[in-house]
């Protein structure tokens, strides 16, 4: 049966909502907060931040992530900058704006309160991370500097050099084990979560895998705070960590946290192409390359000559031509979808034709190449590591890729997930990008989620903890939940078929990247569907994986996340069947304008889908958690 | 093209290891060195043979999980390159690689490539960071930052903490880690207020972790990913000194 579900979100105007909820929340004392223990698992921006502010506070955290450092975990990857509304340039940048900014390009498929807040807290995150030594890119005479990404006209993003995202995380994870060093953490690293324990409906801990030994352990806490990124990884191919997974949020939501718009994928314009069968992942070149870089394809599908041989008549600026206000700084659904369009017409570029040119000429006449090596040379040399081809002197050639997930668990307003005491921060959770994130917005939430909401909406849920004793491990609910795993672990082994874990996940990813990535169909979805059930039904018998569980097994790792992936992979598909319409990267073709662009239905799908498990990947139940939009009012999305 | 493979297996910290000899016939130049040692794997695993196990995660050269000697070179052949940047294109056909892990007594293996190498995270802890708690922080722009300190310290930050310093310097010493955080730091406005505290916890840390003392052979700015220079590591002597004569 459908639910309606609500976010409670707090009364008020909107830009005094957050205010409003943080002098009502409830405190803890400081003698309190020491005697209660909170599990933070996943250690980037969003969990090294929550885990760091927390413990700052005086609660005992126990911080886990699978990596061997917590330094490693993916936020170490963005490349281009993070968002604030600042207004240092003076171009007329508000929060008010980069909230507006924000859903829009979101295409009206957020929730405004939670927009609005990101937006609100976004100023602080710049201080607190400068305060941190964080080395922002810096004017000459001492100021923060700003450049201009996708889907906005000012320039509100911070960055520092082409690893913005490396240099946050180092911010938090150093504030981490500032607090490790301090006795407040607990860290325990190459540890991966394998189910989440419910005690009398409460989440009370986690049970974990030492990966290093094996061991399976139980943790106990008061509260449960999940911090796992995004799942793009689903795909194969995608611009995520080799390691980067779904399952603790899988298995979250097994135990009853709803999962929303789970098949929302952002699809990254500028990524390397695919070069070759044996590829384990894409790199990503950031956003910011948009700035100065101009996106063509030949306009002859039949080209032949080298790029730079080919003359300025003979060329096709396609995002210029076709969305001239923003140009080359469109939005990442329509930049990436554009690309697609060019591709699909034979138009596409390099040997196997799934390239568009990305082309720094002109901008190296205008500034010299001495000023675009300052801005982006990392990235040119990484181009040149991994393809041998020097940018400064012919054009790069980029492909979309898997990237970012817009879904996740469902949240309300305080980042609680269906399960109270359960909350899920940054990439994990769905809430603030709708159905596409713009860029640097993505490091903006993980560190707001982590440093400025977190501590007041969990202290909140907490101050009616403060009576509970610390969670027995020996309670029955632990000994059930491991025995769960272990005996899941076995079965993997006891397959003992023909074919590894990585090969299914190659399957399921390129099933899933051709029938529900940039362009979807009911035809294309219903067959995935049965394709994947298939596929699964194989994975129970003709799965291999060598060693045992009781040591360092990597195969073993990776058959637990396939797993995982193999019942999510249906619930995106079901999910992106459901929806009817077009939004952001949310793209049916039943459902475009005359000029193809996305066609939003907002009578009928002005909702977010929070999907609730019923035991049987193949029918979850459908709740709605309607969008009310008080403030702004839904437009056709246009970037012309 | 044909390449042969001499690759350590140990089983864990306690056992003894050996090179294992290994052919792959059909690598592609465009593949990644990684992506190589993926091919392996999976045939390993075909033929009831436990997978070599190695460290790697984000396969784009910053997140410092990856990391093996190559022929005796921390992550390879290619100056200022990660393992998982480095593409089978930098060898020819024919080629023995003679693939071992990082080692330093530090850094205790876990299984055959994979070491631990937590010990880097202990100086960090020890004082690697600006004492600032959330919400203390003043507005950004109110302690201005030259471009040309920003630049600096940025130069020492760049570290991403993979360890090949270590592997590479004769005496495991791991200075250049140490002092690139330390430099960063000291560098700033916000965290030159700490230097003296900071620098004399982070040293003592890495001389308790079992690190060796730095003698200037200049080995680990060669092999580092990221080209953090040693000039680094006499900041940070200068640093400590200075610390160790104010404190007295």
């Amino acid at each position: 049966m459908t639910k309606t579900i609500k976010a409670s979100i707090p009364e008020g105007p909107l830009a005094e909502k957050w205010s409003n909820y943080k002098a009502k929340a409830r405190l803890v004392s400081p003698n309190n907060r020491k005697r209660l223990e909170v599990i933070v698992v996943g250690t980037g921006l969003a969990g090294a931040s929550a885990a760091a502010s927390l413990a700052e506070m005086g609660y005992n955290v126990k911080s886990f992530c699978f990596q061997d450092s917590p330094r490693r975990a993916h936020s170490v990857a963005a490349q281009g900058g993070v968002n604030a509304a600042k207004n240092y340039k003076n171009d007329g940048d508000s929060i008010y704006r980069m909230f507006y900014d924000t859903l829009k390009g979101g295409d009206f498929r957020s929730r405004e309160a939670n927009t609005y807040r990101l937006a609100e807290c976004s100023a602080n995150l710049i201080d607190q991370a400068v305060a941190q030594g964080v080395p922002f890119g810096r004017e000459y005479g001492g100021y923060l500097r700003n450049r201009s990404f996708g889907g906005v006209q000012v320039s509100r993003t911070f960055y520092a050099r082409g690893q913005t995202g490396q240099q946050l995380l180092l911010g938090s994870y150093q504030a981490l084990l500032r607090q490790q060093h301090a006795g407040k953490v607990k860290l325990y690293a190459r540890h991966e979560m394998l189910d989440v324990v419910l005690i009398e409906g409460r989440a009370r801990g986690i049970i974990a895998r030492n990966l290093d030994t094996g061991e399976v352990e139980r943790h106990g806490a008061h509260s449960v705070v999940l911090a796992t990124g995004g799942f793009g990884k689903i795909y194969y191919l995608s611009t995520l960590a080799m390691g980067c997974n779904a399952s603790a949020i899988w298995r979250a939501h097994k135990k009853g946290a709803y999962m929303a718009n789970p098949s929302w994928t952002q699809i990254h314009p500028t990524s390397l192409p695919q070069s070759g069968e044996h590829q384990s992942k894409l790199t990503l070149m950031s956003e910011s390359l948009r700035n100065d870089g101009r996106i063509w394809v030949p306009k002859d599908k039949n080209e032949t000559r080298l790029p730079v041989d080919i003359p300025e008549e003979d060329r096709d600026y396609y995002l210029e031509r076709k969305y001239p206000s923003f140009g080359n700084l469109a939005p990442r659904d329509i930049s990436s979808r554009a690309a697609k369009e060019q591709i699909d017409q034979g138009k596409g570029v390099g040997p196997l034709k799934n390239a568009v040119y990305l082309d720094f000429s002109r901008a190296i006449k205008e500034y010299g190449q001495e000023v675009i090596a300052e801005r982006y040379g990392n990235l040119f040399t990484m181009y040149k590591k991994i393809t041998g081809i020097d940018a400064y002197k012919e054009p790069m050639k980029i492909s979309p890729a898997a990237h970012f997930s817009m879904g996740g668990l469902w949240v309300d307003y305080e980042l609680m997930t269906s399960i109270p005491g359960l909350f899920a921060i940054g990439e994990a959770n769905f809430s603030d990008h709708g159905a596409n994130r713009l860029g640097a917005n993505s490091l903006l939430q993980a560190c707001v989620d982590g440093y400025f909401i977190l501590p007041y909406t969990l202290q909140n849920y907490l101050a009616d903890q403060i009576r509970i004793e610390n969670t027995d491990i020996n309670h029955p609910a632990f000994e059930e939940s491991e025995k769960q795993v272990r005996t899941q672990m076995q079965n993997f082994l006891k397959a003992k078929g023909q074919k590894t874990a990585e090969e299914f996940h190659k399957e399921l990813g390129r099933e899933l990247y051709d029938k529900c990535g940039l362009l979807r169909s009911k035809e294309g979805l219903e067959k995935a569907v049965g394709n994947i059930r298939k596929l699964r039904e194989e994975y129970k018998f003709n799965l291999l994986v060598p060693g045992t569980a009781g040591e360092v097994n990597s195969e073993l790792e990776k058959a637990g996340r396939v797993s995982d992936y193999m019942e999510l992979a249906e619930l995106m598909c079901i999910d992106a069947l459901h929806r009817e319409e077009s939004c952001g990267a949310h793209f049916r073709a039943e459902y475009q304008t005359e000029e193809g662009e996305a066609k939003r239905d907002d009578e009928n799908f002005c909702y977010s889908a929070a999907w609730e498990w019923t035991g049987n990947p193949s029918s979850p139940i459908l709740n709605k958690e309607p969008l009310v939009f008080e403030t702004v009012t839904p437009t056709v999305r246009s970037y012309k | 093209m044909k390449i042969n493979l001499k690759i350590w297996r140990q089983r864990d910290s306690q056992s003894k290891g050996e090179f294992k000899e290994y052919h792959l016939d059909e690598v592609s130049r465009d593949m990644s060195f990684l992506e190589m040692l993926d091919t392996l794997n999976i045939k390993l695993i075909k033929q009831g043979e436990n997978p070599v196990e190695f460290d790697h995660d984000c396969r784009e050269g910053i997140c410092g999980q990856c990391g093996v000697m190559i022929n005796g070179i921390a992550h390879g052949p290619l100056k200022n390159t990660t393992t998982c940047q480095l593409h089978m294109r930098s060898f020819n056909d024919g080629d023995t690689i003679y693939v071992e892990p990082f080692k330093a007594a530090a850094f205790p293996i876990v299984r055959d490539l994979k070491v631990n190498r937590s010990a880097l995270d202990h100086i960090i802890a020890a004082g690697g960071y600006v004492s600032v708690d959330t919400g203390q922080a003043p507005e950004a722009n109110s302690i201005p930052v030259t471009f040309e300190q920003a630049e600096s310290a940025f130069d020492a930050a760049a570290c991403i903490g993979c360890g090949a310093c270590v592997a590479s310097c004769k005496n495991s010493s791991a200075a250049l880690f140490t002092s690139a955080k330390i430099s960063h730091l000291a560098q700033l406005p916000q965290g030159d207020k700490e230097t003296s505290t900071r620098v004399i916890s982070m040293v003592n840390q890495m001389d308790e972790e079992g690190f060796g003392h730095c003698t200037n052979t200049e080995a680990c700015q060669v092999e580092c990913p990221e080209d953090i220079s040693v000039l680094n590591i006499a900041r940070m002597n200068y640093e400590y000194n200075r610390a160790r004569v104010v404190k007295k």
